[in-house]
């Protein structure tokens, strides 16, 4: 945990905890907080696809919605503006073949000896055999694993990256319980070394989010974790920007320590409810102005706070919503309906088994540690089993870091999580883990019909592990972006460094 | 003879603590005991508060239990493929390929599983922390009052009884050196206990273990702002200690000059500067460890290095001056503490020779010390080396390998049966016994996985 960091809430936590602590990333004594180090945000992933308020008349598994943000009709024009494109552009690749893999492909059993062809940036085939075509680079996996690119729905990398001063502490804007106006992609540093060393540990794909100190923490965003100058050239294509929500302690913890409103829990819900009350009534303004003709000498004052929560009221913003307790959750949703917007995922959800059934019912994701717990009073009634449960339930679950070192990890926490499900007597095998890592937080974040599973015509976002991925010697040997290779371990020359990196004592893990 | 049936810690979802007879799983705990199972029998409907579990409240002197057919690994010497662990009166009786059977001793068939001595975590606050953040009351870690900073003593806020313990110990931690802190260069003594459940002064295996300190940015954050005026406090508190020691008379008759610390600190920092309490410096960045190297040299310390996130790059030195080192390894973000944290260091230092202790620096989560462990092996620590560093390699470090840290006769019998390797992430305890009692696996987590198995 970063001590160092100048926030009130930090610096509450640094005090117990961090004082033995190696240096910012340990934990110390009370550690567990990191993320949610109260000032930090705690991510929402999104559920794909649904964008209606309503819970899902059907509810199964929903399959994923693809979701790029297309304007509605009402008049919201300026709700979907985005002055801020994805400049992405797929590293080169080159026809690869991966063969005689154990491959979890996240969308169905695991294929023991199975092959796999990436073309042209794309999961091309998959199965027991393939054609290679002539000019296919051919990998022999015999006795390594595969697995799509890992996805983290909660993430703060670059909004609080290493090294962890307060120069770049950009991550939580506490200066306002609704602050749906800032977007964490205008705090993201490209050069946070912490991008690399979750890519070596198999990560292609994460939310970046603002923190949870606020009942609107502000926009997140999508990003693929490619080496790059600027943050538009992280940013996933096509992806639908999310709102982070939060609960509980943290805001009123923030600002009824100022003496100000939210100072308890119901002051939490006041506020959320006056503001989409507010959304609702700007877009109605915007569709009554739309309506009248649009005329530009009566045109509504734009509002930046509004537009984000407008944007979600039209379902083309995700919300992601840091919860850990499972009655506020179901408040949470109550609110939801009530003012016609859907929760694409709670996040830490620590009390998720609580409510699964709710959580099935409602359609919404939950993105959940392994084992975090009992390091605020919200967090006292964390279990292993929480992930397992929502699984078990065919609920939505998702393992998410909202840490960066267990973004390192994800797949180990995955395996604490399946050995607490079998201990309980639950039945889960690596094909269902995976997809707790996988597609499941690919269909909150509202991509999954572009990446999240090893399926053809998906983009080529792949991992080759060596060994079974849920074993702690399993690593990342190889890591493909759209097909490009970003990390391969056996080959120095392709080991990722940022800026900050070079030059300064980096005989560490990142070169 | 059964100790006392042990106070039962209530959650306070509300009201008046509720008092209930210890439960437990567990075959060692005398019939007629509650099973986990009735407490969640129909009836035990939510909303109701949340009764921590009892630990198990065994006879002093233990049972009788042979493992056999084990993958016996006792640290202490080479491993045994098929060999047998006798536990009798609290204690290790033997070990061996083969073991004479006493009558009615109970007997683990442990084929196919691997037994090891209990773990010890080295750095954490398991018992005088419970919910740190946002539950006022429940955490003891530090002092605000810089007059005690040194003679605070763990051991006077130790709580036996916390919810924390029962969780830390079903994944085969059985000691736990639990150490103070605080925003001060020298944050107090620590000590290890054990984590049967039992109180203070029961559950301390030994207080004083260490005097605690802190360099570096730590240290400077503490101490006027810099590495340097930290390092000159706490030269001039073990400067002070060595003239109060030796003027004790004169002190008394107020003929020494005045000291920066008062007589509790003075004492306290005693056995430190005469190089029998160990100084457990926290420091990350070479230079800081070097500089912590030099303060042991002058003032002839007892040094142990906490933290080192670079301590491979000062290894050489680290091991000349034979000075042990506790890490935490999944340390490798940059900061400008360490820049060059890597996951390698505990393979790096353990190839230079240093005395390595493997740590998780967590406290809720103290548990992960094996994926911290299994992590330092899968990059490049041997596995003995690991095995060691969790345990008799911390009991020597903390003074207590006479009595635990290897499967040697006569240590107490701290001993863990796990399903298959140890270091693995999805395996984990199937026995756990501390100092000859098997622990039950009841854990207030446990409980609430029972309640919500089903949802109503």
């Amino acid at each position: 945990m970063r001590t160092v960091r100048a926030s009130a809430i930090a610096s509450i936590l640094a005090l117990s905890a961090a004082v033995f602590a190696p240096q910012q990333t340990t934990p110390s004594g009370q550690s567990p907080a990191p993320s949610e180090r109260p000032a930090r945000p705690v991510p929402d992933p999104a559920i794909p696809g649904e964008r209606t308020a309503q819970p899902a008349e059907n509810p199964q598994r929903p399959a994923g919605t693809p979701q790029a943000a297309t304007p509605q009709t009402g008049g919201t024009a300026p709700l979907v503006s985005n002055p801020y494109p994805s400049t992405y552009a797929p590293l080169p690749s080159q026809t690869t073949v991966i063969r005689n893999a154990t491959i979890l492909t996240a969308a169905g059993p695991v294929i023991e000896r199975g092959s796999l062809l990436l073309q042209g940036g794309k999961i091309a085939a998959v199965g027991e055999a393939v054609t290679a075509p002539a000019d296919a680079r051919i990998i022999d996996a015999a006795g390594r694993w595969v697995t799509p690119g890992i996805i983290d729905t909660h993430s703060h990398l670059g909004v609080y990256p290493a090294p962890g001063v307060a120069a770049v502490d950009d991550g939580n804007e506490m200066t306002s319980p609704n602050t749906a106006e800032v977007w964490a992609e205008h705090s993201i540093w490209p050069q946070d070394p912490q991008f690399d060393l979750a890519l070596m540990g198999g990560v292609t794909t994460m939310q970046i989010l603002p923190g949870s100190a606020n009942l609107f923490g502000g926009r997140g965003v999508t990003v693929k974790n490619v080496p790059s100058r600027t943050e538009q050239g992280m940013k996933f294509p096509g992806a639908p920007y999310s709102l982070k929500m939060a609960c509980g302690e943290n805001p009123k913890r923030v600002y009824g320590g100022r003496n100000s409103s939210p100072q308890t829990r119901m002051g939490n819900v006041a506020g959320y409810r006056r503001a989409w009350i507010a959304a609702a009534e700007y877009r109605d303004n915007f569709r009554r102005w739309r309506e009248n003709g649009s005329d530009p000498t009566k045109r509504p004052e734009r509002n930046l706070q509004m537009e984000t929560l407008a944007g979600v009221l039209s379902g083309e913003i995700l919300v992601h919503n840091h919860c850990y307790r499972a009655d506020e959750m179901a408040v949470m949703i109550d609110i939801a309906k009530e003012f016609g917007y859907r929760i694409s995922s709670f996040h830490h959800a620590v009390e998720a088994y609580k409510v699964r059934d709710l959580l099935l019912a409602n359609n919404i994701c939950a993105s959940m540690w392994a084992d975090w717990w009992g390091f605020k009073l919200e967090a006292f009634d964390g279990i292993r089993e929480n992930i397992a449960l929502v699984d078990a339930a065919k609920g939505c679950a998702i393992v998410h870091s909202d840490d960066p070192n267990g973004i390192q990890r994800l797949n180990q926490e995955a395996a604490k999580a399946m050995r607490a499900g079998r201990d309980a007597g639950l039945t889960i095998g690596p094909a269902d883990a995976v997809r707790w890592l996988t597609i499941n937080p690919a269909r909150a974040l509202g991509i999954d019909k572009m990446t999240g599973s090893l399926e053809t015509g998906k983009g080529a976002d792949v991992v080759i592990w060596s060994a079974d991925p849920f074993s702690v010697y399993s690593r990342a040997e190889q890591v493909f972006i759209d097909g490009a290779l970003l990390f391969d371990r056996s080959d120095p020359q392709t080991y990722p460094l940022r800026d900050f990196a070079a030059g300064t004592t980096q005989q560490g893990d990142v070169r | 003879m059964r100790v006392a049936a042990p106070l039962l810690l209530v959650l306070t979802l509300g009201s008046p603590a509720v008092f209930m007879p210890p439960a437990a799983m567990d075959a060692t705990v005398p019939k007629g005991s509650r099973t986990l199972a009735s407490f969640h029998a129909p009836g035990a409907g939510r909303g109701q508060r949340v009764v921590a579990p009892a630990t198990v409240a065994a006879a002093p002197a233990g049972e009788t239990v042979a493992i056999i057919n084990a993958r016996v690994l006792p640290v202490s010497g080479p491993a045994l493929e098929r060999g047998m662990v006798l536990i009798a009166n609290g204690k290790i009786a033997a070990v061996g390929a083969s073991v004479a059977l006493p009558e009615g001793a109970r007997v683990i068939d442990a084929t196919g599983k691997v037994v090891t001595p209990g773990w010890l975590e080295s750095a954490t606050q398991l018992g005088i922390v419970e919910i740190p953040s946002s539950a006022e009351g429940t955490a003891d870690q530090t002092t605000s009052d810089p007059g005690l900073s040194a003679a605070f003593s763990v051991v006077d806020a130790f709580n036996g009884d916390t919810t924390l313990i029962p969780v830390t110990r079903v994944e085969g931690i059985t000691r736990a050196v639990v150490m103070p802190a605080g925003n001060h260069v020298l944050v107090g003594q620590g000590a290890v206990i054990d984590l049967s459940g039992a109180q203070a002064p029961e559950a301390i295996t030994r207080a004083p273990a260490a005097m605690f300190a802190q360099l570096g940015e730590a240290g400077a954050a503490a101490e006027g702002g810099s590495r340097a005026s930290a390092m000159l406090r706490l030269r001039e508190a073990l400067q002070d200690a060595l003239d109060f020691a030796r003027n004790r008379l004169a002190w008394n008759a107020a003929q020494r000059h005045p000291y920066t610390r008062g007589r509790l600190d003075l004492e306290a920092l005693g056995p430190v500067v005469r190089g029998e309490l160990p100084l457990a410096v926290q420091a990350n960045r070479a230079s800081d460890l070097l500089a912590a190297l030099r303060l042991a040299q002058e003032f002839k310390l007892k040094l142990i290095l906490m933290g080192a996130a670079e301590g491979w790059r000062v290894a050489d030195q680290i091991a000349a001056q034979k000075v042990p080192v506790v890490i935490k390894p999944l340390t490798n973000i940059p900061s400008f503490d360490a820049l060059g944290a890597t996951l390698e260091n505990a393979a790096r230092l353990s190839k230079a020779g240093v005395a390595l202790v493997l740590s998780s620096f967590e406290t809720h989560n103290a548990r992960n010390l094996r994926q911290e462990a299994g992590n330092a092996i899968s990059y490049g620590l041997d596995r003995d080396a690991a095995l060691r560093a969790v345990t008799l390699t911390p009991a020597e470090v903390w003074g207590i390998a006479a009595r635990y840290g290897s499967l040697e006769p006569g240590k107490d019998a701290d001993v863990v049966v796990w399903s298959g390797d140890p270091f693995e992430l999805t395996t984990g305890p199937e026995h756990v016994f501390i100092k000859g009692h098997e622990m039950s696996k009841d854990t207030r987590q446990r409980r609430l996985l029972e309640r919500y198995r089903t949802i109503r």
